[in-house]
């Protein structure tokens, strides 16, 4: 007799009959439990959503008034015929692995995920299991990330040259994760720090859960640029090169994201500069995730799925496509 | 390498005219003479002559780089740069490069002489020697094709600055057949009496394309107007008892246009023509299709068959020297009436035409003659201001193209793929089809005319309502409806909807119409009728 598999692929998203719950669902269910807040993955409409203590500011600030629980890392928790687990998934703070068992077989759905320490989020750790679900946003062997410390280095030294001759350094980032990951890369010796709207209310969220970064200016209406020289702007990559930009008077634009490791990518964005700063998992760190888990049944989802699931049955895993509808933004999220 | 990888970075790192400038004109002055002009060399698509095969690039990087080569092929067919590609699979180093540029060339150069092994030993060692910038850059010397932002226009304005020298001396003095080897910096940018090469064309003049009506022009006398025919822009010089033939891509096309050599019988050395070059049947009152002159492009040599088949000519519509003085800054009347006095006995079997000039009092009637343009094979009219002398570059004012309106079609979209390069990481390539009945019948492929938000929003789209894989081809829901633009429409056995299209391009999203409103093969059929 085969088993039920513990998790299963259905139109509403990853699917658990022994708890029947969901996770990262994107259509209205009962229950979801979700890996973390980015709109993607944590969506309106759900009766009710389980998720880290960590990432539930940032989606009750998205989402409103909803129904929904906090679970601290590595706390078992019985739903149904399931004990889940929420596990550090180091892609943005809060960030989780969620860990489900079914009668011994354990699946592991890792939602999004950097196997590097930013510094911010809960560093990833691995999960024995049985089943691993990844993602494959950078599965392709040209996705190489440099050290954190070395882009952190080039970013100020852009700023820098930006003050010096007198220009605004405008750094286009999204707004959730990633703006906050380069507040922390940035040496506030350089100049102040101006933000967006949608940057500095992610930021006064993680902030009032503990987490520090530099000071900010928010910039309103009345923010005179004159006031600010040497300014760096933090804001999402929409507002480049808008109206909104162009009372910064003379500027560098800068994009941060791990397509800007692709020339041609960077190119058609069309800004100065590129920093390849990314909070998902490059090829050395998908790979080396993968073995971690010690897997054998691998299923790949959102990114370049048909290209790393071929590598991984080379390579004597068990792989498969999942189908998904989580890359819906054309990798700006990212 | 390092101070040409920092002046590649310095221009890559903006998107600003003046600063790219800046940049060049800062390394044109300081850098050796003989970078210097491997620089202009790489940057004006010349590149030394490739010591290995990218065969062997490509199975070495991957040996190299322990991914395998399926992967290797299927990351470049996403990065869409070969020697970017290679860069980024090999492990990262530190660079550690104390070569020159000129002394990587001639590294690369002298593995000609040398064995598989050896130049695979010499390859491997550089990839671990150079990193970043540097590695992909060696790889682009092998690779070729520097495109990096740096038009033609921009090298001769910061060579210009460099030097003190006027800009469009400098676009000339690029021009045409050089190589590095030949030539020395002081030679091909400073010396005054440059010795030019015969067969050195001019630089083109590129014109504008007219978006409003022409009254906005001013006085129609001041104008002449001829047909604008679909061909290849050429340059034919007649120079030494030799002749030339060069394409706006500067790329001497002489061997593939033999029946050309005929025009030394009919004008005299030290004569340059601007024209076009069309098929013409001999006796044909207009020119032949774009589709006949493709038979003959891409064909370095020509068989006695095709040359009998698809005869070419120029079309003759400017006279830029003319008994070996350049002529260039008369206006263009005068120019003409030379051009005209000296093809007055042209035979009927010449390789050489003049373009005909439309009589004209007023604007009006010229939009009435512009309207019959399909009736006689061309794209619309051009015009040319008659005072006006002959400038290069694409230069506003004072040569226009007003083409008719674009043939359109509404289509519906059924297949998409992701793009390569700019466009990796959205769909960008859809095939496009109109009903057959209940079928959809596909009928062309188009990639460009939208926007890169509405990319982004079709990609988003695609990901969602994929009905099936084929490779890296997506079948998607007929759900979208594209209006098509082209400039031609043949019939052609190879495609299913019996049809080919010439410069296909989407126009608009039409979110407006509901799938069952697109086109009908008929209504296809019944443009290639009157349009074929």
């Amino acid at each position: 007799m085969t088993r039920e598999p513990v998790l299963t692929f259905t139109e509403n998203g990853i699917y658990c009959a022994a708890g029947d719950f969901y996770i990262d669902p994107w259509r209205p269910v009962a229950r979801a439990l979700i890996t973390h807040g980015h709109a993607d993955h944590a969506r309106d409409g759900m009766g009710s959503y389980l998720a880290t203590d960590a990432a539930l500011p940032v989606m009750r600030h998205r989402l409103g008034e909803i129904d929904a629980e906090g679970i601290a890392y590595g706390e078992r928790r019985q739903i149904g015929g399931a004990t889940v687990s929420f596990h550090p998934a180091g892609h943005v703070p809060g960030s989780a692995q969620i860990r489900v068992e079914v009668a011994g077989e354990v699946w592991v759905a890792s939602g999004d995920y950097k196997v590097i320490d930013d510094g911010m989020s809960e560093p990833f750790e691995p999960v024995k299991c049985h089943h691993f679900i990844t993602e494959s946003t950078f599965g392709l062997p040209v996705f190489r990330w440099a050290p954190q410390a070395d882009v952190a280095a080039d970013l100020n030294a852009w700023w820098a040259r930006c003050a010096a001759e007198g220009k605004t350094a405008f750094l286009g980032a999204y707004s959730l994760g990633k703006a906050q990951r380069l507040l922390s890369m940035l040496d506030p010796h350089v100049g102040p720090i101006l933000t967006h709207t949608a940057v500095e209310n992610t930021n006064a969220v993680l902030r009032g859960q503990g987490i520090t970064l530099p000071d900010t200016m928010l910039v309103t209406p009345e923010l005179n640029p004159k006031d600010h020289p040497g300014a760096l702007v933090l804001a999402p990559p929409s507002a480049l090169g808008s109206q909104w930009a162009r009372r910064f008077g003379k500027q560098e634009s800068a994009f941060a994201s791990g397509w800007m490791a692709l020339r041609g990518v960077r190119r058609r964005r069309a800004g100065d500069r590129g920093f390849v700063i990314s909070d998902h998992a490059d090829w050395d760190g998908l790979l080396w995730a993968i073995r971690e888990t010690g897997a054998e049944n691998i299923y790949v989802t959102h990114g370049y799925t048909d290209i790393f699931t071929r590598y991984l049955n080379e390579q004597g895993w068990n792989a498969q496509v999942v189908p998904t509808q989580f890359d819906s933004d054309g990798g700006d999220s990212e | 390498m390092k101070d040409f990888a920092a002046l590649f970075n310095a221009v890559d790192q903006t998107t600003k005219t003046t600063i790219k400038v800046a940049a060049l004109a800062e390394y044109f002055t300081t850098a050796e003479e003989t970078d210097r002009l491997w620089t202009v060399a790489l940057f004006s698509g010349r590149r030394p002559k490739r010591a290995v095969t990218t065969t062997k690039l490509r199975e070495w990087a991957s040996e190299a780089s322990g991914v395998p080569l399926w992967l290797f092929e299927d990351s470049y067919a996403i990065v869409g740069d070969l020697a970017e590609t290679i860069a980024l699979v090999l492990p990262p180093v530190d660079s550690d490069d104390t070569g020159t540029l000129t002394s990587w060339i001639n590294a690369l150069r002298g593995l000609k002489e040398e064995d598989d092994a050896a130049r695979k030993a010499f390859v491997l060692s550089a990839w671990q020697q150079l990193g970043g910038t540097e590695r992909f850059l060696f790889n682009k010397l092998i690779t070729g094709g520097f495109r990096i932002g740096i038009s033609q226009k921009l090298m001769t304005r910061a060579l210009s600055r460099a030097t003190g020298r006027p800009e469009p001396e400098m676009a000339h003095r690029l021009m045409g057949n050089w190589h590095p080897d030949d030539v020395t910096w002081h030679s091909l940018i400073e010396a005054e009496d440059a010795s030019a090469d015969a067969s050195r064309p001019y630089p083109f003049y590129l014109a504008y394309a007219l978006e409003d009506t022409p009254e906005a022009l001013g006085d129609p006398t001041d104008w002449r107007a001829e047909w604008k025919w679909d061909g290849i822009r050429g340059q034919l010089i007649l120079r030494d008892g030799d002749y030339f033939v060069w394409s706006r891509g500067e790329e001497l096309m002489t061997d593939r246009f033999p029946e050309l050599a005929r025009a030394a019988d009919h004008m005299p050395p030290g004569t340059v023509l601007d024209g076009e070059l069309l098929v013409w049947q001999p006796g044909a009152e207009f020119p032949s299709s774009f589709n006949a002159l493709q038979a003959r492009i891409g064909r370095k040599t020509v068989p006695k068959k095709l040359l009998a088949e698809a005869p070419v000519i120029l079309h003759a519509y400017d006279m830029l020297e003319w008994r070996g003085e350049d002529i260039r800054h008369r206006p263009f009347a005068e120019r003409r009436a030379l051009l005209e006095k000296a093809s007055a006995d042209l035979p009927a079997d010449a390789p050489i035409r003049l373009s005909p000039q439309h009589k004209f009092t007023d604007w009006t009637e010229l939009a009435t003659l512009r309207d019959t343009a399909r009736d006689a094979q061309a794209e619309g009219l051009m015009l040319k201001r008659a005072d006006s002398p002959y400038l290069s570059g694409r230069k506003k004012g004072d040569w226009w193209k007003w083409k008719l309106d674009p043939l359109t079609i509404d289509a519906v979209m059924i297949y998409a793929q992701s793009g390569s390069g700019r466009r990796a990481n959205l769909f960008t390539d859809f095939t496009f089809a109109v009903w057959n009945g209940n079928d959809l019948v596909p009928f062309t492929k188009a990639y460009s005319g939208l926007t890169d938000a509405e990319f982004r929003q079709i990609t988003a789209w695609v990901r969602k309502n994929t009905l099936q894989r084929f490779g890296p081809v997506r079948q998607v829901t007929p759900h979208h409806v594209f209006e098509i633009a082209f400039e031609g429409i043949q019939p052609s056995p190879r495609h299913k909807s019996g049809v080919a299209l010439r410069f296909p391009r989407m126009l608009r999203w039409r979110k407006d119409k509901p799938l069952q409103e697109a086109n009908t093969l008929d209504d296809l059929k019944e443009m290639l009728r009157i349009y074929g």
